[in-house]
């Protein structure tokens, strides 16, 4: 961290105080010459949960990569206003040669939490997601739905602000797709962190989020943002409600336009 | 697995190819029983192959008779006495048997300390290359060209700086066993998935938690599967090196020397098959532990 860049990073701390996730102008070229994104602007502050939906390859695990600082962006500025990120994957990402209470207890050991600490907070993790019970099981013994569990009770342990999803439902079957997110929007309803989702699907990002934004494909760009007004917690009946359709109606013809 | 686990054993049958025809279906089936499970499911297979493995050595005891009786005038039936004679002149003789059970000890403690200590060296030098592309780049070439130096062309050297004992022997293990470590190990390290990687980097995790608690645990699989093959290597190193590094106590490597010169073809026969059924015994242990520690983190395979 060079000191103009800390400047900068106070200076915006100030001003944005409640943004957890400011995305400034955002652009992003690969050394391949691939331009992933091109001028994104985007706010998520704590209590928002943002869905990005957009066609394949239109950047979306790209701004996720930008955010989370695992990628620099090419041009513009992303700010990250905590010291509390949590990263869920595609995949679970667990370790195999570690039970579910282990590949909890991963984080707390990478930041040197006490091992009774670390035990305690790994233990309530895995109850929050309803795997208690499940605490000595190797990945392999575990559904898929089971592991992605696992994999948001890692999350869920380290007290994240900022909460980044890349498509973490992708690969689930509908039943436990569902599942997930039910449980998802409960734990946001509970937790009120800043949460930034990736995903394909439009009724989930309009299930489970405050906004959604639509983007483009590749050049990817912000095409439409719309406000998702419903109240937390949701019950699965909300998927049914004429209002949600009128929603997602709006963000599939958003994301229709874009093909035209 | 399978191909490696193939390979292995064909190496382990590559000291057996002057064995009579009657020890291969004995000394190969143990082998392929092994690499197929554990408990009862190896006994079971067994006893379900056991039908054709028995009556494949009562062909190849026939056969063996055949060529010992028939096809061998008496006057050069030494070089392949017929069984009962192998029985009752050396397997049955303890004084016979005796010096080839301490002769295999000492080979197998010459086998296991170059096992381990290519264990070590191979682990530590595929550690090393994993933390820097230069180192890798510096010394994986010299890895592969001890690899591909012929043993035999070796042993000279070997002799004239580290003597003709024990030393030079565990050298021959080393130098033979150490590559498939190295290789595996490395291969391992690096086969970590990159998402567990940006696991890591979020976490901040330093360059020595990134090592012990992703890549080094990632890289048991191959180590074992490197393991099981280095493991035959080793016994067949520490055989050639009976041979060549003859002071101290026989190996038996030099036994098997000593009664082709004394042309006691009994006695020959019986330490190859010895020799063979420890190089059996060693993949076979190697692979029980395997498929243990394998079974516990992945099922079964």
């Amino acid at each position: 961290m060079t000191t103009p860049t800390d400047v900068v990073h106070e200076r915006i701390q100030h001003i944005s105080q409640t943004r957890t996730l400011v995305l400034d102008n955002v652009s992003k070229t690969f050394s391949t010459g691939t331009v992933a994104l091109t001028g994104v602007d985007l706010k998520v502050a704590a209590g928002d949960f943002v869905s990005v939906v957009g066609p394949s390859g239109c950047g979306k695990s790209t701004l996720l990569r930008l955010a989370s600082g695992l990628d620099d962006a090419t041009t513009g500025t992303v700010e990250v206003n905590t010291d509390s990120t949590s990263y869920v994957f595609q995949d679970p990402t667990l370790l195999q040669w570690r039970t579910a209470q282990k590949n909890v207890e991963l984080i707390g050991e990478l930041r040197s939490k006490s091992k009774i600490e670390r035990r305690k907070a790994a233990q309530e993790a895995l109850e929050l997601v309803g795997l208690g019970g499940f605490e000595k099981q190797y990945p392999r013994q575990l559904s898929g739905g089971m592991r992605m569990r696992v994999s948001l009770a890692r999350a869920l342990v380290a007290e994240p602000d900022l909460f980044l999803f890349d498509e973490p439902f992708g690969a689930l079957d509908e039943i436990t797709r569902l599942n997930m997110q039910t449980e998802l929007q409960r734990l946001f309803a509970l937790k009120r962190f800043a949460g930034l989702f990736i995903t394909h699907s439009v009724s989930e990002a309009v299930y489970l989020s405050t906004r959604v934004i639509v983007m483009s494909g590749r050049p990817g760009t912000v095409v439409a943002d719309l406000d998702i007004p419903f109240s937390y917690p949701r019950p699965p009946e909300l998927r049914f409600d004429p209002a949600f359709a009128e929603l997602s109606g709006r963000v599939s013809a958003a994301l229709e336009g874009d093909h035209r | 697995m399978t191909t490696e686990t193939r390979a292995a054993a064909r190496a382990m049958s590559a000291p057996t190819p002057v064995v009579p025809d009657a020890a291969q279906p004995a000394a190969e089936s143990p082998a392929r029983a092994a690499s197929s499970g554990t408990g009862w499911r190896v006994t079971k297979k067994v006893a379900a192959s056991a039908g054709p493995v028995v009556g494949a050595f009562a062909g190849a005891i026939a056969l063996w008779y055949l060529i010992s009786y028939l096809v061998l005038p008496e006057g050069r039936r030494f070089l392949l006495p017929p069984p009962h004679q192998v029985l009752t002149e050396s397997v049955l003789d303890w004084s016979k048997v005796q010096p080839m059970f301490e002769a295999l000890a000492l080979t197998a403690q010459v086998a296991m300390t170059g096992l381990a200590i290519a264990v070590v060296l191979g682990v530590g030098q595929a550690i090393l290359m994993s933390q820097a592309r230069w180192l890798e780049k510096s010394l994986y070439p010299y890895a592969v060209v001890l690899q591909t130096i012929p043993i035999l062309a070796l042993v000279p050297l070997i002799g004239l700086w580290f003597g003709f004992g024990f030393t030079s022997r565990v050298i021959v293990c080393v130098i033979i066993a150490l590559f498939p470590m190295i290789s595996n190990t490395l291969f391992g390290i690096q086969a970590a998935e990159p998402a567990a990687h940006d696991l890591f980097t979020l976490n901040k995790a330093t360059r020595a938690q990134r090592l012990w608690k992703l890549q080094m645990p990632a890289a048991v699989p191959s180590m074992f599967a490197g393991l099981k093959i280095s493991a035959g290597l080793a016994v067949i190193g520490a055989i050639v090196g009976d041979m060549f590094f003859r002071q101290g106590k026989p190996g038996i490597g030099s036994l098997l020397d000593v009664y082709r010169a004394r042309v006691e073809s009994e006695n020959l026969l019986t330490a190859i098959a010895l020799a063979s059924l420890f190089g059996v015994l060693v993949f076979a242990v190697f692979s029980a532990i395997d498929k243990a520690v394998m079974a516990k983190w992945y099922g079964r395979r």
